[in-house]
Parts: structure tokens; sequence; C-alpha cells
């Protein structure tokens, strides 16, 4: 296998992690999810890397990119279940996962896109929020 | 009294392309868990180990690796050392700096791991390669 799918669900695009990762198989992520942005005009990337037991600066660096590119595309990413050992152990390293957003786990991370997607896109209520009930 | 470290066990693995990191890593992570390292300590471990080895085929063209478990009064422990004849590091304050890269990357391998480990050495002499030996103690 030299390539992870990607899903696409509606306005997002899913990926999970199944395996640690050999480099060429990352940077090849970066570059698929990249270009399905593009292609898709996705509004929210989410990668789910509950499966990866370490996380180096290597790999953090490609979740950083995939975060700043999808974004100049005008698409969010939260990054999802990232094992309490590996938080840990990134902010020792010093890794600060730059342009993305994190969640526990796949459905938080879902809430989170739909909120940011929502709060880009609907203009400013006109009835202000106590008078809509 | 200075406690002195015995050498339980030894192995090595040689680095040479890319595709050696995962399989060390799981050589990294077996003998981790032989000693019952803690999966905090284990995922710090093997997390240093990653961004030496990395920088071993970046740097240094490869080397070789000596994977030991030592042993240290009471507490027992991996010792890692990463051997390469690369270039080896000129300025050796400066590569140990937070976020300084010759290869722009982060720049935070040589800095992240002093901080992941229990110990941590490193020599090098330009021309002739370098050396990192890091410790991480099972209760460490
Ligand atoms: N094995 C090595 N041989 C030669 N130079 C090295 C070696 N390891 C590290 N260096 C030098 O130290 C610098 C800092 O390393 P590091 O902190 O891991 O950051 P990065 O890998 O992102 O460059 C490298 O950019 C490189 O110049
Ligand atoms: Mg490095």
């Amino acid at each position: 296998m030299d390539r992870i799918p990607i899903l696409r669900m509606g306005k997002f695009l899913l990926v999970t992690i199944q395996i640690d990762l050999y480099d060429r198989l990352a940077t090849n992520l970066e570059s698929d999810l990249v270009q399905m942005v593009n292609k898709t005009e996705a509004k929210g990337v989410l990668i789910d890397i509950s499966a990866l037991s370490i996380v180096d600066s290597f790999m953090g660096r490609i979740l950083g990119n995939i975060g700043s590119m999808s974004k100049i595309m005008d698409a969010e990413t939260v990054v999802v279940g990232m094992q309490p050992a590996v938080a840990i152990t990134l902010i020792e390293l010093g890794l600060e996962l730059k342009g993305v957003h994190t969640a526990l786990n796949v459905e938080k991370g879902m809430e989170l896109l739909k909120e940011k997607i929502a709060s880009d896109e609907e203009p400013p209520d006109e009835t202000d929020e106590d008078s809509t009930e | 009294m200075k406690l002195m470290k015995i050498v339980l066990s030894k192995d090595s693995m040689k680095i040479e392309r890319e595709q050696d990191v995962v399989p060390f890593r799981g050589r990294v992570k077996e003998y981790a868990v032989k000693i019952g390292m803690s999966l905090v300590n284990q995922t710090k471990l093997i997390t240093a180990a990653s961004e030496l080895v990395r920088n071993m085929l970046k740097y240094g063209n490869g080397g070789v690796v000596l994977i030991e478990v030592i042993s240290e009064g009471r507490d027992n422990g991996i010792r890692l050392t990463f051997s390469d004849k690369g270039p080896g590091i000129a300025d050796i304050a400066l590569a140990m700096k937070d976020g300084y890269s010759s290869g722009k990357s982060l720049g935070i391998g040589l800095p992240g791991t002093k901080r992941l480990v229990n110990e941590f050495d490193i020599k090098s002499t330009p021309g002739q390669g370098t050396t990192v030996s890091i410790i991480k103690w099972k209760n460490g």
C-alpha cells in the first residue's frame, strides 16, 4: 500500500491513519489531501491519528503543513484521537501543531468542523439570539 | 558512592534507508516493553529515537544504532547509541538550539530529544562523524 485512502463526506474529507506511517506514505498523504481539498472544495479535513503510537517532528510537520495549506484553500483541519502519551511527549519535544485544531475523537472533531464552517458561512443573524424563540 | 552502569544485553541495527525507521522504532519498543517501561516513557524514548535516527539518515548518510539494556542500582533502562560517519557537526551548541536547522525542518530534534530522555550525550568531529547516546530509565 502506498496511499492512504481519503474519504469524502459532504463538505468534509476524512482520513484514518491505521498504521505507523512510512515517510513516503506520509508525504503522499500531504500532497493527496491538498489536491483533494482543492478539487472538491472541501471545507474541512479530519485526520484520525488514534492508531499512531508516536508523532515525531517529521510527522508533526506534515500535519502542520496539511493544516496551513488547507487553510489557504479555506478549509479547516482537525486532528483527532491523539493518544495521551503522544500528547505529553509532543509538549516536551517542543512541537506545536500550528494551524490544526485538535479534538478527542471523530464525533467531537466533526462537531468542531461543523461549528467552524457555520460561523464562517452564515452572515450575521438579522434576528438576534434572544428574540428567536 | 557512584553507581555503575551494567550492560545486560546488546543488540545493533544498521540504518541505511528511510524504510529502516519504522522497524527500528519497533525494535526499540520491544526492548522497552521487555523491561516493563511505562507507556509514557516508552513513547518518549521511541520519539527521541525516531528523531535521532532521522538525523542520522538525513545528515549523516546513515549509520548504526547500538541498543543496550542497562542497569544502574535498582533501575533498568535502555541506552541507544547512534553512530554515523557523516560530515559531523561543527557547532554543537548551535545544533542544540531550539529551531535551528540546516535542513529547513523544525530544528527541534536534538534539543527535544534531550528533554525527552534522562541522559543525553553528543560527540562530533567535523569530517569524521557524529555519535549521540541517550538513556531512558524505566522509572525515570
Ligand atoms: N548526525 C548528524 N550529522 C550531521 N549533522 C547533524 C546530525 N544531526 C543533527 N545535525 C545538525 O544539527 C541540526 C539540528 O538538528 P535537529 O535539531 O534534529 O533539527 P532538524 O533535523 O530539523 O534540522 C541539523 O539541522 C544538522 O545541521
Ligand atoms: Mg532532526
